[in-house]
């Protein structure tokens, strides 16, 4: 176990050098000069020479490069130039990630439990069942979760008012709010990977039930629930797990649009307004930030994975 | 049916894809799917010159409007036509989805290339580029690069074809080795062909499959990604349509005007659904169908006969199998019987083999016992009268009785046999616990029992172990003691060594010979080893094309073979012609 966590943590540390470096590189990647591009027009030669060296652009690339991952290895993720003007990025993403975790978390489990639950149902029925599980699964990946949280919000807030259309509330400040603050969001969020965790699930159920040990297991009178729940379902579910960690980035990256649709002030709602307005230094943080959460996701999914998957451990 | 379309299936998997499109038009899903992106290619290609409105065009005095003749989709809320600004911003969304495929081909496909072909340090360092590219939320990039170089669509597409090259690099890096070690490149390379050559003439062709699978599903991805960024305002400027930035507008005014909401979104929807559905029937024509379940039964095409106990059975009759016949197309021509008017019976405590070639019947006369015939195969025909009981169309909770608690079995191949993901342990004491009533303790100190009457040396640590930590000799004598949980009157072993080394094989069938001869079980050998069946059974019963050709003794049998296919068996077994004195030894 110990040897597992080591060698995952060893593995990601080159991932997180480059991109932390292509993270800070995103400065001198913007087209002419930086500094008059994030102000824009209209900026005072004193504006100018002052955000020149609050981007540290007076000084040579290598030292910028050095002090910005000195800065990382501190925790200091630099300072916001036009949405807080002033604060530290780490403090913003900071407030802003229990909202985005949250949703996203409570999405993958939502997804997760239910995406097995269908595709297991799937995988015991046949003929006209299947047909509807293929194309239900296949419009669950291609619907807009743009245009179904809003044609939710539409419905279930607007219509029938049974549930909050918009915002977020801390789960300590009150369990039940923040549970039906989230049931619209994770819903929207969740519905593509259901769709596609059903379509996996399915596909590694009807494999497993092909296989010689079920004859076995058959042949020795093991009864059918238990073939199904314990040994069809256990060894199916191998695969799955495997693409969890791909499931939680693509989770992860659709909270920048669920947070919007839902009015919720996460790192989703924190990166469009960055991009917005041009403040550089915020959407670095939540690359970096993003990044780290992404490694430890993934890292978590390994250990599941090693914890299900007896040929994976040795 | 099913038969036929697994082996059509087998051919396509074998062979690369043949005339995709034309298999395409035979699926009507699929059919419907391009009709629908063929019509809305035209509608924007040619939003120009048909007689559309302006796009930009504002009637403050008709805003909102439901569907009418003047305005096929309604107005939005400035008074513009719906239908133009959604074949306007179509332009856009196509010619924008399209650019992040290509991107993604260009830079995917020759990098996957060279690295398969070349392997090596590229290989390793096209990998990492993969993985990073891999490990990060696309969007999240988009927006960081979108912030440096500005929100457009042509810069935020491009920026998605870098990262969806990844998909392209792994496809075309995999396609690539697999293809590398074929023997047909291989025959090329020795004969001289040069390195591109192969590549563009070999290796690139059978790619192209899995590559238009990849670019339905990159185009669709693009495509959601794309009107995503339109719906949080960070696309194409506001006055140009697109088809996020439309769905956007509506959400503000969906009290006022629900209708808004449909055209954008459904059209969005549709088209996706669309490019998805096409590389999901392109997907599945090119693998394998999903094979059968083992836990599904065809439905019994003979009718349960229950208490027909015709005569009562000789007590030492164990299992008397009365006109077999087995189909896989009931109702089908009887020719295609696997399994034809087949009998014998079995006495207690005796030892038979069951003999022929491959496809003579054998295996599923075995499994017919057990009423474990693969779908869609079913007993036509005949009686399999078990301890004086009718054992076919017996409902499958009685029938889960017999297995293991009466009747044993121990398959082919043992590696397979068993759970991969359960210790040997817990797939002994189950059984244990349900055939013989005992505790959780009870059955953990049985199971070591077991394992010692099979002949495992150090039980507690095989109980242990993990099937593939096992090997083949051990995982059979394992699945033997499974076989054995129930103390069963008859054991069923369909080629109990065939999987095995040589060496290994003369231990397992001396364990047999042991077991049968200490527990008093009768044994049906299934095998195509005459050697075998001279081994240890007292009788044999040759089976040819689903028929019985001969039955005898096996003493009789060797010495004066009645048909000739069991003469032609025996002559094709050396050691037995070595026994005859015929053979030189090698």
């Amino acid at each position: 176990m110990v040897k597992i966590v080591v060698s995952r943590v060893l593995f990601a540390i080159p991932l997180l050098l480059i991109i932390t470096t292509f993270s800070f590189l995103l400065v001198s990647l913007i087209p002419g000069d930086p500094v008059a591009s994030i102000l824009g027009e209209g900026a005072t030669p004193q504006q100018y020479a002052e955000l020149r060296a609050q981007l540290g652009l007076d000084q040579p690339l290598a030292v910028q490069y050095l002090r910005y991952m000195g800065g990382l290895f501190t925790g200091d993720l630099g300072t916001s130039i036009s949405i807080q003007p002033g604060q530290p990025v780490a403090a913003i993403v900071w407030t802003r990630l229990p909202v985005t975790l949250s949703l996203s978390l409570v999405t993958l489990v939502v997804t997760l439990v239910v995406g097995v639950l269908i595709g297991l149902a799937a995988a015991m029925s046949r003929g006209v069942t299947g047909r509807v599980a293929q194309i239900g699964s296949l419009l669950g990946v291609s619907i807009p979760n743009f245009w179904l949280g809003v044609l939710l919000v539409l419905l279930f807030s607007i219509t029938w008012k049974v549930l909050p259309a918009t915002g977020y509330v801390p789960i300590q400040q009150s369990p039940v709010l923040w549970a039906q603050s989230l049931v619209l969001p994770v819903v929207t969020l969740g519905l593509a990977g259901i769709a596609s965790v059903a379509r996996q699930t399915r596909g590694s159920v009807n494999d497993t039930l092909s296989r010689d040990y079920v004859r076995t297991l058959l042949a020795a009178g093991t009864p059918r629930y238990q073939i199904v729940f314990k040994h069809a379902l256990r060894n199916a579910g191998i695969p799955v797990v495997s693409v969890l960690g791909f499931l939680f980035i693509g989770i992860f990256g659709g909270t920048i649009v669920i947070e919007q649709v839902f009015a919720m002030s996460g790192i989703g709602q924190l990166t469009i307004s960055a991009v917005t307005n041009h403040d550089i230094p915020v959407i670095q943080g939540v690359v970096v930030v993003t990044t780290i959460v992404v490694l430890i996701v993934n890292l978590a999914v390994d250990l599941l994975y090693f914890a299900l998957n007896p040929k994976a451990r040795r | 049916m099913s038969i036929e379309l697994q082996a059509t299936n087998a051919s396509v998997e074998t062979k690369p894809q043949k005339r995709p499109l034309r298999r395409l038009l035979r699926k009507p899903f699929a059919v419907v799917s391009i009709a629908w992106l063929a019509v809305l290619a035209i509608l924007c290609g040619l939003a120009p010159w048909l007689p559309l409105q302006d796009p930009l065009q504002q009637n403050l005095t008709a805003t909102l409007q439901l569907p009418s003749a003047a305005h096929l989709l309604g107005t939005d809320s400035l008074g513009r036509d719906i239908l133009s600004r959604i074949a306007w911003g179509g332009q856009d969304a196509l010619l924008g989805a399209l650019e992040a495929v290509v991107v993604a081909l260009v830079i995917g496909l020759p990098l996957g290339v060279i690295a398969g072909y070349a392997g090596g340090w590229f290989d390793q360092l096209a990998g990492r580029f993969a993985d990073i590219l891999f490990a990060l939320p696309a969007l999240i990039i988009v927006l960081a690069l979108a912030a440096v170089f500005g929100t457009s669509t042509a810069v935020s597409m491009a920026s998605l074809g870098v990262i969806y090259s990844a998909s392209y690099l792994r496809l075309a890096r995999a396609s690539t080795l697999a293809m590398r070690n074929e023997l047909y490149v291989d025959a090329a390379r020795v004969s001289g062909i040069s390195r591109p050559a192969i590549v563009f003439g070999h290796i690139l062709p059978n790619t192209v499959g899995p590559l238009i699978i990849q670019s339905t599903l990159t185009f669709g991805a693009a495509l959601l990604i794309q009107a995503s960024l339109g719906f949080l305002g960070l696309g194409s400027p506001p006055p140009t349509p697109s088809w996020g930035a439309m769905t956007s507008e509506a959400s503000l005014y969906m009290i006022q005007q629900p209708w808004l909401m449909v055209p954008a979104g459904l059209v969005l929807l549709l088209t996706i659904l669309a490019v998805n559905l096409i590389g999901d029937e392109l997907r599945d024509g090119s693998t394998a169908s999903v094979k059968a379940s083992v836990l599904e039964r065809a439905r019994p095409a003979r009718a349960a006969a229950p208490g027909t106990t015709a005569a009562p059975p000789a007590s030492d009759v164990l299992l008397e199998v009365q006109g077999l016949s087995v189909s896989f197309d009931p109702g089908g021509p009887e020719a295609a019987n696997v399994v034809e008017e087949v009998g014998f019976t079995i006495a207690r405590g005796e030892t038979v083999g069951l003999v022929g070639e491959s496809g003579s019947g054998k295996t599923m006369t075995a499994l017919a016992i057990l009423n474990l015939l693969p779908f869609p195969g079913t007993v036509t025909e005949g009686r399999i009268l078990f301890e004086g009981r009718d054992l076919v169309g017996l409902p499958e909770k009685e029938m889960a009785r017999i297995r293991g608690q009466r009747i044993g079995m121990v398959s082919q191949e043992p590696m397979v046999a068993l759970d991969p993901s359960f210790t040997v342990r817990s797939q002994l004491v189950g059984p244990l616990r349900r055939h013989r009533r005992l505790s959780r303790a009870q059955a953990r100190a049985e199971a070591v029992t077991l394992l010692e009457l099979v002949g495992i040396p150090d039980p507690p640590a095989v109980l242990r172990k993990y099937p593939h930590e096992l090997s083949g000799g051990m995982a059979q004598r394992v699945a033997i003691a499974i076989a054995l949980s129930g103390d069963p009157a008859l054991l069923i072993a369909d080629e109990p060594t065939t999987a095995l080394d040589v060496t290994v094989q003369a231990g397992i069938l001396e364990l047999l010979r042991s077991l049968q001869q200490r527990l008093g079980m009768a044994v049906i050998l299934v095998t195509h080893d005459l050697g075998v069946v001279a081994d240890i059974c007292s009788r044999a019963v040759v089976m040819q094309k689903g028929r019985i050709v001969e039955s005898a003794l096996v003493d009789d049998l060797f010495d004066r073979p009645q048909h000739p296919y069991t003469r032609g068996l025996i002559a094709a077994t050396p050691s037995l012609v070595d026994l005859g004195g015929e053979h030189e030894p090698a």
